[in-house]
């Protein structure tokens, strides 16, 4: 694994790599996939990814474009993707079993960076976006920042995915698990606890938005890891903007997905992109 | 072997559609190898406008059957910020040799849009004046301010423009056609009276998308968009034809392209050059993967 904040550059062009195992943790899906030409990620980069048959001709012709997602893991040459079914694309995806094949680029984008000396981590995260922490945590584990981890579901077909991390406080919106409610009011203990904390997260728009607004009111810092549907992964379609602050945009493959929250109005949601 | 265009060498004859590489944010995501495996025999820029553009609103993209829709708006930095800062780092890629085509510098063609013909002006003049700009593409998809008529589609305005516009430079001037126009061939015909020294469509259709929410809104920011991909490859390769049999000058044919056979298709239906697009979204190196397909003939 590449250092905290180290971004990897990506190989030139797509590669076809082979699901070498799959994983299933309530209804996602982990599937490693050996890609040992490729350099290894930093925690928060993400990689583009497409079957390598079937992609393409099925309902509406979809899925056509490749499909973001973050590494969760990386060991020796196998990186580890967290899939959920809720598009065309990723339903492909949740349907290829071991030695199938995908099409890779990657790792692409802006990863996260190590805390400021003394700061503990917290990491948020919610659904499916609890992946790049698996990875972040790894990472900070390896160079000894304290770290306690937050992880929001909304029932408990959901749950299980908390078992890519490890020793994690959970919050369910059906009760099923830990802390009734969500996994922002976690947060907002653990601030009021420690706030000189710096806090990552990835999730959802909406929790997204609900930590920028926490990190802000107590002057914390947040790097957030955001979403968007984009064509490429490598800054070419300018297709996943958000907008900032200033009143520009930021590219959510090339300048992010990691974004320092500060540089956020608020976190805004894109129902119906592809997935 | 290489190929020519309008007094331009090329390794090999395929290109990239502007808009859909952006060679320094590639830079950053590919690093330095990059510069010696460009997978293109010369650089089209994103449209350059004379002031900057921060583009349409979110959400830009919408997957359709067999391609996309892309409601981007143009953002770039304007004419000053991309001759001072983009443009020097743009220029002194080399063509990938994986291409199986020998390795030779990538020429820049800058692509610029302005909303009448002294904006047009200006532009095109600033980049004459520049070394590292080998030609100049120009984005004629854009309303009059005027008429409120695309200027690429109307063959009379076309010509006054690229008659207005030849003067003031000694570089190719390329003509960026609209396909959402009544008769392209006619306004082929007359970018070429006007003065163009190429042709090259086709651009991407006009497509819009509702809120998958159901409210019965157009969805994207910039409400309609542009579709791209293997959806529009006929309606290309149609139009191509046409266009190559009506005007002299070169056509830089593309739509649609995902392989190698399909470039083959452009180029018999009577293209100098092909460029790819969105089927590098998918692929980076869709470049050099669909050059090195080609076999020239003669």
């Amino acid at each position: 694994m590449s250092a905290l904040g180290a971004a990897a550059q990506a190989p030139l062009g797509r590669r076809l790599a082979e699901i070498t195992e799959i994983r299933e943790l309530g209804v996602y899906r982990v599937i490693a996939v050996a890609d040992p030409g490729a350099p290894a990620p930093a925690p928060g980069q993400f990689a583009m990814l497409a079957a390598a048959e079937g992609w393409g001709g099925g309902r509406d012709e979809r899925p056509f474009l490749a499909r973001a997602f973050s590494v969760a893991r990386h060991e020796d040459g196998t990186s580890q993707f967290l899939l959920e079914d809720v598009g065309p694309g990723t339903r492909r995806l949740c349907e290829l079993g071991p030695g199938e094949r995908l099409w890779v680029a990657g790792p692409f984008g802006r990863p996260f960076s190590a805390p400021a000396e003394g700061r503990r981590a917290v990491l948020v995260g919610g659904g499916v976006g609890i992946a790049p922490l698996a990875i972040l945590q790894d990472e900070l584990e390896r160079a000894n920042v304290p770290a306690t981890v937050l992880l929001g579901f909304r029932d408990s077909a959901r749950v299980p995915g908390a078992e890519l991390l490890r020793d994690a406080a959970l919050a369910t919106d059906d009760g099923s698990a830990g802390h009734r409610g969500l996994v922002t009011a976690l947060l907002e203990a653990e601030l009021q606890r420690d706030p000189s904390a710096s806090v990552y997260a990835c999730g959802p728009a909406g929790m997204l938005e609900g930590v920028r607004a926490l990190c802000e009111g107590a002057g914390v810092p947040a790097q957030l890891a955001l979403e968007s549907g984009m064509a490429c992964g490598y800054g070419a379609c300018y297709g996943c903007v958000v907008p900032t602050r200033d009143g520009g945009y930021l590219r959510v493959c090339v300048d992010g997905p990691v974004i320092d929250a500060a540089l956020l109005e608020r976190v805004e949601e894109h129902a119906g992109a592809h997935a | 072997m290489s190929v020519e265009l309008c007094g331009l060498r090329l390794a090999h004859p395929v290109v990239n559609g502007s808009g859909t590489f952006d060679a320094i944010a590639a830079l950053r995501a590919f690093g330095e190898p990059l510069r010696e495996a460009f997978p293109f025999s010369a650089y089209v820029s994103k449209t350059i406008t004379l002031h900057p553009r921060t583009g349409n609103p979110p959400p830009r993209l919408w997957e359709a059957p067999a391609g996309m829709i892309n409601s981007i708006g143009l953002p770039n930095k304007g004419l000053d910020g991309y001759l001072a800062e983009d443009l020097p780092l743009i220029a002194g890629f080399r063509s990938d040799p994986a291409a199986g085509f020998e390795a030779m510098p990538v020429p820049v063609i800058t692509n610029v849009m302005g909303s009448d013909a002294e904006e047009l002006g200006r532009l095109v003049e600033a980049c004459d004046a520049r070394s590292e700009i080998a030609a100049i593409e120009l984005n004629v998809s854009c309303p009059n301010v005027a008429t409120g008529l695309d200027i690429g589609a109307d063959p009379a305005e076309l010509e006054r423009v690229l008659a207005a516009l030849r003067p003031r430079t000694g570089k190719p001037l390329i003509v960026k056609l609209t396909p959402n126009a009544a008769d392209v061939p006619a306004c082929a015909l007359g970018a070429q009276a006007g003065g163009a020294d190429a042709v090259s469509l086709i651009n991407t259709l006009r497509a819009a998308a509702l809120d998958p929410g159901g409210s019965g809104r157009l969805w994207l920011g910039g409400r309609t968009g542009g579709l791209s991909g293997p959806a529009i490859r006929a309606v290309a390769l149609a139009q191509v034809a046409a266009v190559a049999a009506a005007v002299e000058v070169p056509v830089i044919g593309m739509g649609g392209v995902q392989r190698s056979e399909h470039a083959r298709e452009l180029l018999d239906a009577g293209a100098s050059l092909v460029a790819v697009g969105t089927e590098s979204f998918r692929d980076p190196a869709a470049g050099t993967r669909i050059a090195a397909g080609l076999v020239l003939r003669g």
